[in-house]
């Protein structure tokens, strides 16, 4: 099944792109760790890194490879509670049980990606499910993943690499910031590689694929693979660097649709994408928040809040596939195109 | 019968030798034999009991109104539907079931009669989906760009650039394939395939939906392919103007029996044929 | 036949959940008529409950009458349904049906929104006049609840079914549901054959809603029954109002029965997944669900 069979390339240009890019990445890296606040960081920085991830990991499979997943944020409690794990129970160091974590998320996604080699569409879709339930019972119902603690909720190890100590906001930042600037790059090579070519060509028409040679079966179960890795390490930036506590309460189902909107959003099948979607998913209710209290001064309590955002949120969706199915990712490539012209015009 | 035919290099060869490199070899099988094949949807039967075979280097065409079976003929040889009795031989080798996902090894490729192209992905793309076959290098040297891997993409790119400028479609490798028009993606299906360098070419409906000047081209590429490569080709088509000046046998099918079979000469004066399906399609 | 206790303490466990089996099975039908007609899995349908037993339970407790609250409740769930055809439906028309599912999910934020926008998140409890005393049938008990739902669920597939077969509406349905090229070029209004359907899930959610709004207690909890129904769709066959009833028991009866001889192994509360296991693995040797239309590639 197609998600988006049309999918804008832009020309390449390389060099102006990189060029941006490197100029925002050093932003990123020199400017914002010294002007952002703790609450910037903490409030609106890692969780939009955390989620960034987790939509790049799930435009992968989904976005690339057609292989709709409503079981998200299981494999991000993976990616946690494995890391959690790997430090306290082997000693390892964080960088190791990083990798560690990344490699228990993907064997774990290939387990409940096999019935994507036998199903398909709403079927497969549904699932999904079967992870995002079982993994939430499992960590929960067996107190040993969270080291026996009575609430079930543990507090993260510090964040230290080697002899550097990131527990600080900056040093969070820092930290995710280098998990997801690293993780995209690779994504970018993947999705640019043969292997990358597979998995479109899955998507788009999965038995003509297969009549002409693509192995479809390994290129499913790659992307699973990948794209639950990608996820875990997403669930380790959540846990140790956002939340800062590892517990299953937060990976539930709508963690997993707030994955899923982030790509809509962003736009399907593209890397920038999952940052825009990421970011909207993440600043809005804040704008929403900052609105109400200023238009109504603290008369909208909290729960109608988060009702309306809820609201907004679905009307949100709904109007992108109407109006944008390619998303924020597409929005932006019309703007940079205009600005292009008008500069060479000017 | 032990002939020297001209061949295609099989997808064993050494690499990177080309799509039109001409190997001599000898074949004592027929490119392709089907003896005895059934298959029923509930309880319609698609296809009683066909047998046939193709020559390498012939071009055999499959005709017949429309629901005579004709695809799913092709899609049982494609693997993708299993026949209920009867086997398919490729090259001396027999199967009951062809394996699909292996299709390409067998050295059989095949168009689609509805376009089955990747419309997310380039014309150079989709062409070049055709080599995943017998691709080496694996997911981590093409994301490291090892050299092995790199060498390998060069190759297919040269490949594919190749049997692009010889289908005259050169100029829109780079374009999305979904923007190409009808008859050129028509072009990059046949890429798509002749690309993988098979022995046994299925070709389902290859003039459909083109222009008088483009079927032409399309029936020259046809010709031309079998008269350098030496492949064997079967050819479903409902162009009979087409199928008669191409073919060298034609096997007619009529609700799934096959009615007639025989050089196109026997074919038209073939009453039975002419009875089921020229006089059907004529009334 | 019945001779020993744990027999009949199982036979006990297997009709109990046959029963609750009804009730997946009432929700999952909402699905499947949206399914035949449109090709579209639509997740809103439990959102759709929760907001028909929330407007219905919020009327009653306003004094409105039990009939009357029904009526209004029937034509508001009627309207809903129209107007999401309307507008959210249509305008995505000749896309993927995956993107119309994304749709869906869409709407179900939407409506679940503002089902306790306007009504508000407080648990309500819903009496629908049933009692829950158990009775005995030849030495097992049976709630009488559960039984009274199961009758109204039969009684529903039983007027869907006539309706689809006897009246011209419901006829055309069926062409469209076989083949909607076919429909379209011999003429059959396709639109309101669509917003005939979305109404009548509407129908089917409201008396979902009661149903489970009487037993659970109506509050946002309510919509995820939406989890309840996949399961059995996806074992049942999208496609299929039979197999959504069988899967409904099939699920019910070995749920319970698992929950009961296979949850104190593994520490309980295997209900969360238990269903998607059986389905999966049905699944797995059926790819299109029990009674789901085998799927044929044409190429």
């Amino acid at each position: 099944m197609s998600l988006s069979a049309d999918v804008p390339v832009a020309p390449p240009r390389v060099n102006l792109r990189a060029l941006g890019l490197l100029a925002l990445l050093a932003v990123a890296v020199l400017v914002v760790p010294v002007i952002a606040s703790p609450y910037v960081i903490e409030a609106i920085l890692l969780p939009f890194l955390a989620l960034s991830l987790a939509g790049l990991g799930l435009n992968l499979l989904t976005g690339y490879g057609g292989q709709v997943s409503l079981g998200s944020a299981a494999f991000m409690a993976v990616g946690a509670f494995a890391a959690y794990n790997f430090q306290l129970r082997l000693g390892v160091s964080l960088p190791l049980a990083i990798v560690l974590a990344a490699a228990t998320a993907a064997a774990i996604g290939v387990v409940f990606g096999l019935p994507s080699l036998r199903l398909r569409g709403f079927y497969l879709a549904v699932s999904t499910l079967a992870a995002q339930f079982f993994v939430q019972w499992a960590l929960t119902k067996f107190s040993w993943f969270s080291n026996d603690s009575a609430s079930g909720v543990v507090a993260a190890p510090r964040l230290t690499v080697a002899s550097l100590d990131l527990d600080a906001p900056q040093g969070r930042y820092l930290f995710a910031l280098t998990l997801v600037v690293g993780i995209t790059f690779l994504v970018h090579r993947i999705v640019g590689s043969r292997a990358g070519v597979n998995l479109i060509a899955v998507r788009d028409d999965e038995t003509a694929a297969k009549v002409i040679g693509v192995p479809v079966l390994r290129t499913k179960l790659v992307a699973f693979a990948i794209s639950s890795a990608i996820i875990g390490v997403a669930g380790v930036i959540w846990a140790y660097a956002y939340l800062r506590t590892v517990e299953p309460a937060g990976f539930n189902l709508d963690r997993s649709f707030q994955v899923l909107f982030i790509i809509i959003i962003g736009g399907l099948a593209t890397i920038r994408g999952a940052f825009l979607g990421a970011a909207l998913i993440v600043v809005f209710p804040l704008l929403l928040a900052r609105t109400s209290s200023f238009a109504f001064e603290g008369l909208v309590d909290a729960g109608v809040l988060k009702l309306v955002e809820r609201v907004v949120l679905g009307l949100v969706i709904i109007l992108f596939l109407i109006a944008e199915p390619n998303g924020l990712s597409a929005i932006l490539g019309r703007a940079t195109a205009r600005l292009r012209a008008v500069l060479r015009r000017g | 019968m032990s002939t020297t035919v001209v061949r295609l290099a099989a997808a064993g060869d050494a690499p990177g030798s080309g799509v039109f490199s001409v190997a001599a070899a000898t074949t004592s099988a027929p490119a392709l034999a089907l003896d005895g094949i059934c298959l029923s949807f509930g309880g319609i039967r698609a296809l009683r009991d066909i047998s046939f075979d193709v020559a390498p280097g012939e071009i055999r065409a499959i005709i017949g109104p429309n629901g005579a079976g004709k695809s799913s003929l092709v899609n049982v040889i494609s693997g993708l539907y299993r026949a209920d009795a009867g086997t398919v031989q490729i090259a001396g080798q027999a199967f009951a079931r062809m394996p699909a996902s292996r299709l390409a090894k067998i050295g059989v490729a095949r168009t689609f009669q509805n376009l089955a192209l990747f419309p997310g992905l380039t014309a150079a793309q989709n062409i070049a989906s055709g080599l995943a076959f017998r691709r080496r290098s694996g997911l981590l040297a093409q994301v490291l760009g090892l050299s092995a891997a790199r060498s390998e993409s060069a190759r297919e790119d040269e490949e594919v650039r190749e049997i692009a400028a010889f289908l005259g479609i050169g100029g829109v490798l780079d374009r999305l394939v979904s923007t190409l028009p009808y008859g050129v993606q028509k072009q990059v299906d046949l890429a798509r395939a002749l690309v993988a360098e098979p022995n046994l070419l299925m070709l389902d409906e290859p003039m459909a939906g083109l222009t008088v000047t483009e079927k032409a081209e399309m029936a020259a590429h046809i010709r031309a392919v079998r008269d350098r490569t030496g492949l064997a080709i079967i050819l479903i088509e409902h162009d009979i103007g087409v199928v008669m000046e191409l073919s060298d046998r034609i096997a007619v099918l009529d609700h799934g029996v096959k009615i007639a079979d025989g050089t196109p000469v026997e074919i038209r004066r073939d009453p039975e044929v002419i009875r089921a399906y020229l006089g059907a399609e004529a009334a | 036949m019945m001779d020993s206790p744990e027999l009949l303490f199982a036979v006990e466990v297997a009709v109990g959940g046959l029963l609750s089996g009804v009730m997946y099975a009432l929700v999952a039908i909402g699905f499947v008529l949206i399914y035949k007609t449109s090709g579209v899995l639509n997740f809103a349908q439990g959102a759709m409950v929760l907001f028909a037993a929330l407007t219905f339970v919020s009327l009653v407790e306003r004094q409105v009458p039990f009939w009357a609250a029904i009526a209004v409740t029937l034509v508001i769930m009627a309207g809903l349904g129209f107007a999401i055809e309307r507008t959210v439906l249509r305008p995505l028309s000749n896309r993927s049906p995956m993107t119309l599912f994304m749709a869906t999910l869409g709407l179900s934020y939407v409506i679940e929104g503002a089902a306790q926008l306007i009504w508000g998140t407080q648990v309500h409890r819903l009496d629908l006049g049933v009692s829950n005393a158990p009775f005995e049938v030849g030495g097992i008990f049976i709630s009488t609840f559960d039984l009274v739902a199961a009758a109204i669920a039969a009684a529903m597939v039983s007027v869907l079914t006539l309706f689809f077969r006897y009246t011209r509406t419901g006829l055309s349905f069926r062409a469209v549901a076989d083949d909607t090229f076919a429909a379209i070029a011999v003429g059959l209004r396709l639109g309101r054959i669509q917003g005939t359907v979305w109404t009548a899930a509407g129908v089917v959610a409201l008396v979902a809603g009661l149903l489970w709004g009487a037993r659970l207690g109506v509050q946002f909890s309510l919509s995820l029954v939406v989890l309840k129904a996949l399961p059995v769709l996806v074992l049942g066959g999208f496609d299929s109002i039979v197999g959504a009833i069988v899967a409904g028991l099939v699920i019910g009866a070995t749920e319970k029965l698992a929950e009961v001889y296979l949850g104190p192994f593994v520490g309980g509360g295997i209900e969360s997944w238990f269903a998607y296991a059986v389905a999966l693995v049905v699944l797995l040797v059926r790819p299109s669900g029990l009674f789901g239309k085998k799927l044929v590639e044409r190429y």
